[in-house]
């Protein structure tokens, strides 16, 4: 590594450890933020020589991640961004904190795949799902995909682990051969994690007609564009690898998206050669993340922590949720996306019978919500009146992402 | 029109439904319940034909490609234009707002649109994104829009519609004027589920439809809360 390089690594791990150290916050931006500042090819020199796959998609990337960094972890050390942050100088902080290890998985954001594609050089990329997310910010679904399809074709040696369910994600996996600079894009493997959500894929992305489904199936009524057949698939409580074998997943994470990404997280530690019946023994290691499925007891009630940012992760959440008591929290705050329409985006029926409560800063939203789906709720005002309200027992939290940080920070900074 | 029972019908929510637009289906037909007229709401995708005879209509949001092709469906359909010759009922949002009018821009390319409303949309200097009040025409009796815009469209009204509101926070058309109506058509930058802020809107939408001057009042509790919340919160962001 260039001395500049070392510089710029040795200052970001010691610029982490004071905000650490401070209570400023985990350290895993600020650390990338100050490194980049003095090297901006700090990525790449951190990259160099390291076996890196990077997981992206609108939903799922965090516990993905953290899944096939333990499967990974068969092989030896890995460096991951284990907190989420998920953007380049989230990359240089988990890379210089780690020190020097063979292999490397980061979760990058859907935005920023392209560019660290270019700057980590990476072996493998695991793409999960596109779905509407933050839309008064976010890029619309057909241009994220466009943006991965032109991002792929540069890297004719990556291997990409793809979700054959998405038609977004396997138009975007599949670009055309280039003929003129003879560029063939590269291989991909593809997975079947389900998808709950369709509503963001019933235009064709390649020409506009409309996409047809039927039952796991789905095709393109004017071209050629159709599910492909995926060599890794779910099946009752086990993963299916490409040999046909079936393998057993015990996790300690809820729902039936996390077997999915489970089949994910094997698939990306096949490419680097760990077989499937030694990866998924290390899955079930795998608790809580970032808080996320954490649960903590308090007076009596068992609280679990869930995660939901946008509709299809809500529609996720409730098939992971116990039939308990729910507290709902909504914000609207900047990393939240400012706009509220999404919640008639979801059905949140599946609450009918249970005891649901609301909180957060734009709890008025959601109970306008509820109350057009016939869903009865109580409005509170902090997490401690939603606990007192609810007997000992299970109380389910679902929230976007500055409220469940907000309830995180009330209950101590779970981990 | 309007017989045994109330017939919404959501115009292609495969090509027009980006924010949240199946609310203003909800609403509609939660607020017509409760009031004890029975509701049928039909979702009616771009490869089936519109039904010319349904009391209210629906245009939601939509990204540029598919608004550009939900207005050529539209026009080779000829449902709409029939609907509104019979005196059925249209709410436009955002991109469905646009296609009312005469033309439109998306992708960088000048589209038809159905010419149901005299207006005509371009693109704006920048993208209109965040909260959106107004005070309503008058002559509507409606209490102050609410809603959240998000949109890279400017639009210009003709003498053949009024506008819906003028603007006290956001762009809308064109920052002085938001939305535009005529007859039973009418349309606005407010997105997605535009009415749940707005009832009383909702309940215009009904009175049009039913032929009542009157409905029921309901308890709108929530409603009024999320309304109230938003103004103070429009108000707080204009205080220098």
């Amino acid at each position: 590594m260039p001395l500049r390089a070392k510089v710029a690594s040795s200052v970001s791990r010691t610029a982490a450890a004071l905000s650490r150290a401070a209570g400023r916050g985990d350290g895993s931006v600020i650390g990338g933020w100050i490194g980049l500042k003095i090297d901006p090819e700090l990525l790449a020199h951190l990259a160099a020589g390291r076996a890196i796959a990077l997981v992206s998609g609108t939903n799922g990337k965090t516990t993905t991640t953290r899944l096939a960094t333990a499967a990974v972890g068969v092989l030896g050390k890995v460096a991951t961004n284990s907190f989420g942050a998920n953007m380049p100088t989230g990359h240089t902080s988990a890379l210089a904190k780690a020190g020097s290890t063979p292999y490397a998985v980061l979760e990058v954001d859907e935005h920023y795949l392209a560019q660290v594609l270019d700057a980590t050089d990476a072996h493998v990329v695991a793409l999960l799902n596109l779905s509407r997310d933050q839309l008064d910010r976010a890029r619309e679904v057909a241009m994220m995909a466009q943006l991965w399809r032109a991002a792929l074709i540069r890297h004719p040696e990556l291997r990409v682990i793809a979700n054959a369910d998405d038609p977004m994600v396997v138009w975007a996996a599949t670009p055309p051969t280039n003929h003129d600079q003879r560029i063939t894009p590269p291989q991909v493997v593809w997975f079947s994690a389900g998808q709950r959500w369709h509503d963001d894929s019933w235009v064709c992305p390649e020409c506009g007609s409309t996409i047809a489904r039927q039952d796991n199936q789905w095709w393109c009524t004017g071209c050629p564009l159709r599910r492909p057949q995926p060599q890794w698939s779910v099946e009752d409580d086990g993963v299916i690898d490409p040999t046909g074998a079936w393998h057993k997943v015990q996790l300690q994470l809820p729902g039936t998206v996390n077997l999915g990404n489970a089949a994910t997280a094997l698939a990306v530690a096949a490419e680097f050669g760990v077989r499937p019946v030694d990866a998924v023994l290390q899955l079930g290691s795998v608790t809580s993340i970032a808080g996320r499925y954490a649960q903590v007891e308090r007076d009596g009630r068992l609280i679990r922590l869930l995660l939901a940012k946008n509709p299809a992760s809500w529609l996720e959440a409730f098939d992971m949720a116990d039939e308990a008591p729910t507290l709902l929290s909504i914000n609207a705050r900047d990393p939240d996306g400012l706009d509220t329409s999404w919640l008639f985006d979801v059905d949140f029926s599946p609450l009918r019978g249970r005891q649901v409560l609301i909180t957060g800063d734009r709890a008025f939203d959601l109970a306008v919500r509820l109350d057009v789906n016939n869903v009865p709720f109580r409005h509170v005002r902090s997490f401690t009146e939603a606990i007192q309200l609810v007997p000992p027992g299970r109380l389910e939290v679902i929230a976007n992402y500055t409220a469940f940080q907000d309830i995180r920070a009330e209950l101590d900074r779970v981990l | 029109m309007f017989s045994d029972s109330l017939r919404i019908v959501w115009v292609y929510p495969d090509l027009l439904s980006t924010y949240g637009d199946r609310g203003n289906a909800l609403i509609l037909a939660s607020r017509a319940q409760r009031r004890g007229y029975p509701v049928e709401v039909l979702e009616v995708r771009s490869d089936q034909p519109l039904p010319a005879t349904a009391d209210i209509y629906l245009v939601g949001g939509g990204e540029d490609g598919p608004q550009a092709l939900g207005a050529q469906r539209l026009i080779a359909d000829g449902g709409l234009h029939r609907a509104v010759a019979q005196g059925s009922v249209v709410f436009g949002v955002c991109a469905g707002y646009q296609i009312l009018g005469s033309s439109f821009f998306a992708k960088g390319t000048k589209y038809a649109g159905l010419e149901l409303l005299d207006l005509s949309s371009d693109r704006g200097p920048s993208r209109a994104i965040g909260e959106l009040a107004g005070n309503i025409d008058p002559r509507l009796g409606l209490p102050p829009l609410s809603g959240f815009e998000n949109h890279g469209g400017r639009t210009r009204l003709g003498p053949g519609v009024s506008p819906l509101a003028q603007v006290t926070a956001g762009i809308g058309n064109d920052t002085r004027t938001e939305g535009a109506w005529r007859g039973k058509l009418l349309g606005t930058y407010s997105h997605g589920p535009a009415l749940a802020r707005n009832p009383a809107l909702a309940d215009l939408l009904l009175r049009w439809a039913v032929g009542v001057n009157q409905l029921p009042p309901l308890d709108d509790t929530w409603s009024d809360r999320l309304r109230a919340e938003r103004h103070a919160a429009v108000a707080t962001a204009a205080r220098p």
